[in-house]
């Protein structure tokens, strides 16, 4: 139905694609693999004939036996949306946040239908419904920013299937998404697939998901197809070296020579602890009801406890919006907690003199999600790095120096990286620096707010080997804050579960990964993709088609 | 900053509106070096009016002065009003935004109705104010319409702050312990300087419109000293007999203005490419 053929695609005078071909049939998924400027997204965009300007193809992509290279764009409007239609990866981004729902959604009914208003809204509620979005609760006339990440994407998804269309492309749909609204979007379309027998290509960059989702896999790189075949085929046999690589990256372990520090581990209690929670909350205040009644404030932490001793490593997790983020700001003296205190080495930050509070800072540092945006870009490396010296009051330039150079060491770069901007490096790059900064001061406990949830999988399973590496070397602590149970379970002793403000369950990472007790842990674990699971529930399918084709 | 200055040439609008700013200033600089005549000499000879010619290059007004001369007079008069003003509301524009979005509550709030009030007194009147209580000139055109940029300048750099206050660096920085000045002072300002760069010019091309309008209605500098404002308000009893009086000065105002405002496009354009509207 949905076939390319040698498709070769360039931009200016640079090569993107080169020579792809793949197929796909009517009610089958399939999935794009590879890290980022692999062409996977290039590949879909093609397809849509949505191409930036300055590109030329070459090639051949035929949808339904029509060839759309060099098509009309009369024709391709009438495809796109109607025929074909696509789900971009950012559902903040790619709704119009001046229009509700309802009228986004309709809006693409009557341009493609010619039906009247009402017909179309009537239309719209069985669309909302089919997508979980039922409209006692969710009307149409909400507007984009009164939904939630997972609610917005299920909008997105209404909008592309509101045609039935032959072929659906979702470019990293859930990459924005925590595990647990991953699990429910993805079902989603499963499900919508096997009802509509459409097509669907899904772009990943993960595999796990990708083995649970599709029947065939195409694995990208550098404009190239490298492996090609049924998902539990390629993902069992990994003959081609890079889908080995990948498959390695994704569930990588870095490997410890020293025991894990338990609060279990009656020797590491009597230590005194590096950081100690007591009772914290925090609240934000809402909207007024009315001009005399203040809004209820909303609870974003409630009654959190807990004691963080010297060469722990303790994962938080929780689902977006559960306070954990909020939690850290605190820890990090970036935020007042409402009440309750939190002690940096024994000295309540809460009610810590300028002297100690800077003395506190310089003893932990923080690493943030997106190593894009955790630099300023107007500054060079050497003086992004330095920064935290400030905290360490007067250093001789030379002296500052021969810090920063250290720290880059640390992390595995070289000094010529001093005189580049920000923009100069990759992802993984950027995170090492972002690492580096952290370093300096020497602290003793890190704050790592989702650190490798934006770098593709090799890079990722670099940082945590670094993040290991550098935990043995330097006796670090780590606070590790995450959705995403693959990398707690990679780096993190102990977890802790936040659920709703509160922490909910703490456990060793086994315990809580084999065996969870609270909801919230259950689900997470449940939600969390698994490529060991994933194949072998692939490979059990696939038997059973042949057997039922036969 | 060479790649900067290659793309910037390219731009088109930059290109043309750079020329003509530079030519304006290079006119303005060199009155002071050199005109054809005297500002105030009255070519009594030739007697009162005359046509543009070879000798007068665009004629002469009704007392007989020589208009080129005027009008090359008059440029250094509006740059100098225009680029202090655009100073002025800089210099404490940009301070009282970021303070506002630095310690947001009570004081943001205060600081931006205050804003609001300013921005309610066209500079016009404010001149008016201001001229009731100091008398006239240039230097009181000067403060009114400084007076109107700085509300101008303040919300730009609160709305630019606020947004960058909420980035990881910023984040980062405030976690290695430095203070809210600093962060502004390091962080803050150099982020925003693109957009400061580009509101500059455009508050300079309208700086010129103001000052031009104060002194039309007799508000801004006094005379003898040359203004395009007055030149067109003096001209205005002798249109039918002397367009040229008013046409000079008016196309000298429309040309710089048009050369600010490709200046400030093109600079937008160059400086943050995602706001460009048409691809190089």
């Amino acid at each position: 139905m949905f076939e390319i053929d040698k498709l070769s695609l360039s931009i200016g005078n640079v090569p993107i694609l080169k020579q792809v071909s793949l197929s796909l049939q009517p009610g089958k998924i399939l999935g794009i693999v590879g890290e980022s400027g692999s062409g996977k997204s290039l590949t879909a965009l093609s397809a849509m004939q949505l191409l930036p300007e300055g590109s030329t193809t070459s090639g051949s992509i035929k949808f339904n036996g029509q060839e759309l290279l060099g098509a009309e764009e009369e024709l391709m409007q009438d495809l796109r949306g109607d025929d074909m239609a696509m789900i971009f990866q950012e559902p903040m981004t790619a709704l119009n946040p001046v229009h509700t729902i309802g009228d986004q959604i309709s809006e693409g009914i009557i341009l493609h239908e010619q039906i009247g208003r009402d017909e179309a809204s009537q239309r719209t509620i069985e669309l909302l419904h089919r997508v979980g979005l039922p409209p006692n609760q969710y009307p149409l006339s909400r507007y984009p920013h009164e939904l939630s990440g997972g609610q917005r994407q299920r909008v997105m998804i209404a909008m592309a299937c509101a045609q039935s269309p032959d072929l659906l492309i979702a470019d990293e749909p859930t990459t924005a998404l925590d595990v647990t609204l991953q699990a429910q979007i993805l079902e989603l379309l499963r499900s919508l697939v096997d009802e509509q027998g459409m097509g669907l290509i899904l772009i990943s960059h993960d595999l796990a998901v990708v083995a649970e989702m599709t029947d065939e896999i195409v694995v990208m790189r550098n404009g190239e197809v490298l492996d090609h075949g049924s998902t539990g085929a390629i993902l069992r046999g990994l003959k081609h070296p890079y889908t080995r690589q990948l498959a390695k990256a994704s569930s990588h372990i870095p490997t410890r020579t020293l025991p894990p520090v338990l609060t279990t581990n009656e020797k590491a209690k009597k230590a005194t602890p590096l950081l100690q929670i007591n009772n914290v909350s925090k609240d934000y205040p809402t909207a007024r009801k009315s001009l005399f009644q203040p809004g209820t404030p909303f609870r974003a932490v409630d009654q959190v406890s807990f004691d963080l001793y010297p060469g722990q490593s303790l994962g938080l997790v929780g689902e977006s919006g559960c306070g954990k983020s909020t939690l850290a700001r605190m820890i990090l003296a970036l935020d007042r907690p409402s009440s309750g205190t939190i002690s940096v080495n024994g000295v309540a930050l809460t009610n810590a003199n300028p002297k100690q509070l800077k003395k506190a800072r310089r003893n932990m540092q923080v690493v943030f999600q997106d190593p894009f945006a955790s630099f300023n870009p107007r500054h060079k490396v050497d003086r992004l790095i330095a920064e935290p010296l400030y905290l360490e009051g007067e250093l001789s330039a030379n002296e500052k120096s021969q810090r920063v150079i250290n720290a880059l060491d640390e992390v595995g770069m070289k000094p010529d990286a001093l005189d580049k901007y920000p923009h100069e490096f990759s992802g993984g790059q950027r995170q090492r620096i972002a690492i580096a900064r952290a370093l300096i001061t020497r602290p003793a406990l890190i704050v790592a707010d989702e650190p490798v949830s934006a770098l593709d999988v090799s890079i990722r399973a670099q940082v945590l080997d670094l993040l290991c590496e550098l935990r043995e070397k330097l006796g670090l602590t780590y606070l590790f804050i995450s959705h995403d149970l693959g990398v707690v379970r990679a780096i993190c002793d102990e977890v802790f579960v936040m659920e709703k403000g509160k922490i909910v369950e703490h456990g060793t990472t086994e315990q809580i990964f084999d065996n969870p007790q609270s909801r919230a842990a259950k689900r997470l674990v449940d939600a969390t993709p698994d490529l060991e699971r994933a194949i072998a529930n692939r490979l059990r399918s696939e038997k059973k088609n042949m057997g039922s084709n036969k | 900053m060479h790649s900067f200055l290659s793309r910037a040439l390219r731009n088109r609008s930059f290109f043309i509106g750079l020329i003509i700013t530079l030519f304006i200033v290079f006119i303005a600089a060199l009155s002071f070096l050199w005109t054809p005549y005297g500002i105030d000499d009255q070519q009594i000879t030739t007697v009162g009016l005359q046509k543009p010619s070879l000798t007068y290059w665009l004629g002469t007004d009704n007392l007989g002065r020589d208009l080129f001369s005027r009008v090359m007079v008059g440029a250094r008069n509006s740059i100098a009003v225009a680029v202090v003003a655009v100073a002025i509301g800089i210099g404490i524009g940009v301070p009282l935004g970021c303070w506002a979005a630095a310690r947001r509550g009570f004081l943001d709030e205060l600081l931006m109705r205050g804003n609001d009030v300013i921005f309610a007194f066209p500079a016009l009147l404010s001149a008016v104010i201001i001229t009731a209580i100091f008398g006239p000139g240039a230097i009181n055109a000067i403060i009114a319409i400084g007076i109107f940029n700085i509300p101008v300048f303040a919300r730009l750099s609160r709305g630019a702050a606020l947004s960058l206050w909420t980035r990881d660096f910023i984040m980062a920085a405030r976690a290695a312990g430095k203070s809210s000045a600093r962060i502004t002072i390091e962080h803050i300002i150099p982020n925003m300087a693109n957009l400061l760069i580009v509101q500059a010019t455009i508050a300079f091309a309208l700086g010129i419109i103001q000052e031009a309008g104060l002194a039309y209605v007799g508000l801004g500098t006094q005379p003898p000293f040359p203004s395009w404002g007055r030149m067109l308000s003096e001209a205005q009893t002798m249109m039918a007999l002397a367009p040229h009086l008013a046409i000079v000065p008016g196309l000298a105002i429309v040309i710089t203005v048009l050369g600010l405002n490709l200046l400030g496009d093109g600079l937008r354009d160059v400086l943050d490419p995602r706001l460009s509207r048409k691809r190089d």
